[in-house]
């Protein structure tokens, strides 16, 4: 495979000189026609496909206030301009945040405002063309809808909403993306994206009762479907398949199994992730949430705990209570939904675990959060606590823990370059250049605090890195999900548990 | 997408993926491996021998740690870790191997 040219590490961000038009090429492979109709999409681009992507633009407008403020209070300022990590990797003007939203804000104002009616041509206005829609598949391709440019936006316009709202549009009108639309094909039939059907989960499981057994002696169970179980643990996928995602998973039933509560996972629910958020399509997102209050009313559990997924811990905690809820047939005691994060944190206060931090002594750690995590969402009692929480855990178990710069985490976190539906191989380029703003941060604090591994609770962050930090001659070792730092850590036998 | 092989017409999805299953068979793995830059061993044929194997039952490939301890008692236990399987398949075992066994692209965060 050919490695994609990267510029040697310094440890510093810098804005570069632009380069207008350098990743216009940069195309997501579109989906095919039974991705679309799937999910009720057109097959094929339709016909009349300009006046309907134009109603369907006036459609969200009428419905979604927040866009119509988007398209119509920005004042082009640039605050967000040097804000955004494709725009530092890529140097292509029109991945500045403000130049991207221009794509679609030149169309609106077209059509949608008196100026751009009549005098287009004073009003920066154009109309939908074909060559207008190419460019709208190609940037809002390259928008991971991580929100970084909305903290710095004086007018708090969420860039990523724009995104969404321009992917529903082009889906309405049968252009669609194939690594979203395919996946979300896959949740839908099957319950998760992987397409990991019930008895290859089956065997997956018994797999890791085997792995941890034959290495600790100690006979933890990973059940599937058990019905009266106290918790039903929704993971993303990924953590039955990819490394370093399955060293967590392993984490959670060490956890689950020192505290004494008795959990499974369905094989109808399999998935935390919900890519119906990145194609801005709610009757998706909500068909892919569903089967999880399906599967608990199924089950009869006392409690939903979700694993690591950062933009599936946004959907939860903030659109889960009004896309599949009220969630009154779950125990009250417990909040809906839980993160493993807090769980976890929860037992070590309160001393129902073990915890031997000696197990992590080789490990010098960071923590790099996901975006729609920090941006997205919140986590325990406090605010602040989706930054918090996972890194108490963390420095719970580990003897060395260092923060990199401060311009790169917590709210102002880096995306790590592969969010928002674009963590396949075709965009590889766009993912590797993307990354470029934490690696420089990473490698800061590997030249000077001598960091050897990479915490993070998402499953994308996770397979993004693995793939791409190699290409900045950083080993794919150095990235670990924050349970898996857990599963070294919990002395089994070593509590009574809850 | 489409590549021909001794008169055979083998058709692939946009990433090199060979669309039909059954055509699979050792020369295609072949040319599947060059296309890669991979150079065929007879390690290299154990992993996509249980790749198929693991597809054949359960229509996935199957995680990385099952294959990585599948390899580990064939060949040794010292060769059952991830980095053998992406010293044999640089591009990744999931990816790179899935290919050039036939089998489809796995999706998802992966």
């Amino acid at each position: 495979m050919a490695k994609i040219k990267t510029e040697p590490l310094t440890g510093k961000i810098r804005v570069p000189s632009i380069e207008p038009g350098a990743t216009a090429h940069y195309r997501a492979n579109p989906a095919k026609p039974e991705h679309n109709e799937a999910l009720g999409f057109p097959g094929e681009k339709i016909a009349n496909w300009e006046v309907k992507a134009i109603e369907k633009m006036g459609e969200i407008l009428d419905t979604n206030r927040a866009f119509r403020v988007y398209m119509d209070i920005c004042v082009r300022c640039g605050a967000c301009a040097d804000k955004c990590h494709y725009f530092l990797g890529t140097k292509d003007p029109n991945n500045m945040p403000v130049a991207r939203q221009e794509l679609i804000r030149k169309v609106y104002r077209r059509y949608f405002t008196i100026g751009g009616k009549y005098f287009p041509e004073q009003a920066d206005a154009c109309d939908l063309t074909e060559d207008v829609l190419d460019e709208w598949y190609n940037y809002f391709h390259q928008c991971s809808q991580c929100r970084r440019c909305s903290v710095y936006c004086p007018y708090g316009i969420d860039t990523a909403e724009v995104s969404m709202v321009a992917r529903d549009i082009m889906d309405s009108i049968g252009v669609g993306q194939k690594y979203c639309n395919e996946i979300l094909g896959k949740v839908l039939n099957e319950g998760n994206n992987l397409g990991l059907a019930k008895n290859a989960l089956a065997n997956t499981l018994e797999f890791f009762e085997e792995d941890v057994e034959e290495e600790t002696g100690v006979a933890v169970k990973y059940p599937m479907d058990m019905k009266g179980a106290d918790v039903l643990l929704i993971p993303p996928s990924a953590d039955f398949f990819s490394s370093p995602h399955v060293d967590g998973f392993i984490g959670y039933g060490k956890v689950f199994h020192e505290a004494g509560v008795s959990w499974t996972v369905s094989s109808y629910a399999s998935e935390f992730a919900n890519f119906g958020m990145f194609i801005g399509d709610n009757e998706t997102m909500k068909k892919v949430a569903m089967r999880i209050r399906e599967a608990a009313l199924e089950l009869g559990v006392k409690r939903i705990v979700v694993g690591e997924c950062g933009h599936a811990w946004r959907v939860a905690y903030s659109f889960w209570n009004t896309l599949i809820g009220p969630f009154d047939f779950l125990d009250p005691k417990y909040k809906t939904p839980t993160h493993m994060c807090e769980f976890t944190l929860d037992l070590i206060n309160r001393g129902a675990i073990k915890i031997d931090k000696s197990a992590n002594d080789d490990l010098v750690v960071t923590f790099h959060d996901s975006c729609n995590v920090a941006r997205g969402s919140g986590m325990g009692n406090k605010p602040g606590g989706q930054f918090d929480v996972p890194r108490d855990v963390i420095k719970a178990v580990c003897n060395n823990f260092v923060e990199m710069d401060e311009e790169t985490i917590r709210e102002v976190t880096f995306c790590c370059g592969g969010g928002g539906g674009l963590l396949t191989d075709e965009l590889l380029d766009l993912r590797v250049k993307g990354a470029s703003p934490r690696a420089e941060a990473l490698h800061d604090v590997m030249e000077r605090k001598g960091v050897n591994t990479m915490a993070m609770i998402c499953a994308i962050c996770k397979a993004q890195f693995t793939k791409v930090l190699p290409n900045y001659g950083i080993g794919m070792d150095m990235v670990a999900s924050v349970h898996q730092l857990v599963s070294n850590a919990v002395v089994l036998g070593g509590k009574k548990g809850v | 997408m489409a590549f021909e092989l001794a008169g055979v017409t083998y058709e692939t999805d946009e990433d090199g993926y060979l669309m039909d299953l059954d055509q699979w068979n050792n020369d295609v793995a072949k040319y599947l491996a060059e296309e890669e830059e991979v150079e065929m061993s007879e390690a290299h044929w154990e992993v996509v021998n249980f790749l198929r194997e693991y597809y054949d039952e359960y229509k996935i490939a199957p995680m990385i740690r099952i294959l990585t301890k599948a390899i580990g008692k064939k060949l040794g236990k010292d060769k059952g870790n991830t980095k053998y399987l992406y010293e044999l398949y640089p591009g990744g075992p999931a990816k790179q191997a899935c290919k050039i066994a036939g089998l489809p692209k796995p999706t998802g965060c992966v």
